[in-house]
């Protein structure tokens, strides 16, 4: 029996051709400097929200994908991704935001999880294979001390979670595998 | 098959009760029993929030005929409300609240896991997104469920008496019309019937755990999908739709 081997998602490998053509470096440089306007550390591309950049003559096209679908930080990162390419002097911006395939904390880019942990909120964990498996339990960020309780699912945000160091007593965030 | 016309008016019906349930939870928010919970249930609520944007922007675009979802959220009467009734029951103590948001979650996984399998790519890709919430809510609502069931004598009591009273509620999740019935043959929506197991696996056992009686199935209530509700959806929409009646168009 023969073992089947899965490819990468062609959208994922349409997102990777953009990130990788060298044509598109200045703008994917330009847009390093739109951050998620909650987490200020971490760049939209870095946060795997901004999937793909296309340009055709006058246009450029961004692909983005929504985190949590209410997250209302979405809009604002949608508006600073137009007026970064619109102040650049491109002249037509077009946003698609795409559904599938699923955006997924392990698309968070590894230079961003020491910004996280640097700005107080612990990174989050691989995705589990059992989907409903508890989150493990995250260092603290502020003192590295393991021994953390969770307060609460759901913290400031949809994505994160809130929990308490018992090393050093302070709460801190801890973002949410998904 | 033309599925378009029946197709939006599913879509429609799921979008109605993610915004209903939704706009119930952001009823706690100032009201919960500690601040952690107040952003807990807010956030969730967020979810609801942002899963209807999704359906309703959808339903607009198989429609065809000019609406966008704000004017099917805000414009549209209580008869032409598509939702179940369990979602628009009103919150209750928190006991109740708990007790639905425990048994629309755990309906929620294999609904949405059937879903992803749409040959409607769009609600497909809305299902895949909102299923990896929704295993967060349900994880929640059981923690809150055996917190509450194996707690106090008082907690205990009230999340009895509300499993009791919502009970009857449940069964409609598990209903199709023949239109409805007509998108399952074709590949477009999930086979409510044949859910049930799945959802008795998640249910049952945390129940038992929790100290908690299964409600025995004595009675039933539907209506929601043809428009049929209790009185307490227009209350809910009036206070929900009031900035779009009275001042139309309005811009955030």
């Amino acid at each position: 029996m023969l073992a089947r081997i899965p490819l990468m998602d062609a959208e994922l490998l349409g997102d990777r051709a953009s990130q990788q053509d060298p044509s598109l470096v200045a703008l994917w440089s330009l847009l390093e400097d739109v951050k998620d306007p909650e987490i200020p550390v971490v760049s939209v591309r870095e946060l795997g929200v901004l999937r793909r950049l296309e340009r055709e003559g006058d246009v450029v096209r961004v692909t983005i994908t929504p985190t949590w679908s209410g997250c209302p930080a979405m809009h604002a990162m949608e508006a600073d991704i137009r007026s970064a390419l619109a102040a650049a002097g491109v002249p037509v911006v077009e946003v698609r935001t795409r559904l599938a395939p699923a955006w997924t904390t392990d698309w968070i880019a590894g230079s961003a999880l020491d910004s996280l942990r640097a700005f107080g909120i612990a990174p989050p964990a691989p995705t589990a294979a059992d989907p409903l498996a508890a989150d493990p339990v995250p260092a603290c960020p502020h003192c590295g001390g393991s021994d953390t309780r969770r307060v609460s699912e759901f913290g400031s945000t949809a994505c994160k979670s809130l929990w308490q160091c018992r090393s050093c007593a302070e709460p801190f965030d801890a973002f949410k595998r998904i | 098959m033309h599925a378009e016309p029946e197709l939006f008016h599913y879509t429609l019906g799921l979008a109605d009760d993610a915004l209903v349930l939704g706009q119930r939870l952001c009823e706690w928010c100032s009201n919960a029993p500690f601040l952690e919970e107040d952003l807990a249930l807010a956030n969730v609520a967020l979810d609801f929030m942002g899963r209807a944007r999704m359906l309703y922007s959808h339903a607009a675009t198989l429609e065809g005929a000019g609406r966008d979802e704000d004017a099917l959220a805000y414009l549209r009467d209580c008869r032409e409300y598509r939702n179940l009734l369990i979602m628009e029951l009103p919150r209750g103590d928190f006991a109740f609240s708990t007790a639905r948001q425990f048994l629309v979650d755990a309906f929620n996984l294999p609904f949405l896991e059937d879903l992803c399998r749409s040959r409607d790519p769009e609600l497909a890709g809305i299902a895949g997104k909102a299923l990896k919430e929704s295993r967060y809510h349900y994880r929640r609502s059981r923690d809150w469920v055996l917190r509450l069931g194996d707690g106090t004598a008082e907690s205990h009591r009230r999340l009895q008496r509300a499993f009791d009273e919502i009970w009857g509620y449940t069964h409609e999740l598990f209903r199709a019309g023949e239109a409805e019935q007509r998108l399952v043959a074709a590949g477009f929506a999930p086979d409510r019937p044949a859910l049930r197991a799945r959802w008795e696996a998640l249910v049952v056992p945390v129940l038992a755990e929790a100290t908690l009686r299964r409600p025995e199935d004595a009675w039933s209530v539907d209506g929601g999908r043809e428009g049929t509700h209790t009185e307490h959806l227009g209350h809910l929409l009036s206070e929900l739709q009031f900035m779009q009646r009275a001042y139309p168009g309005l811009q955030w």
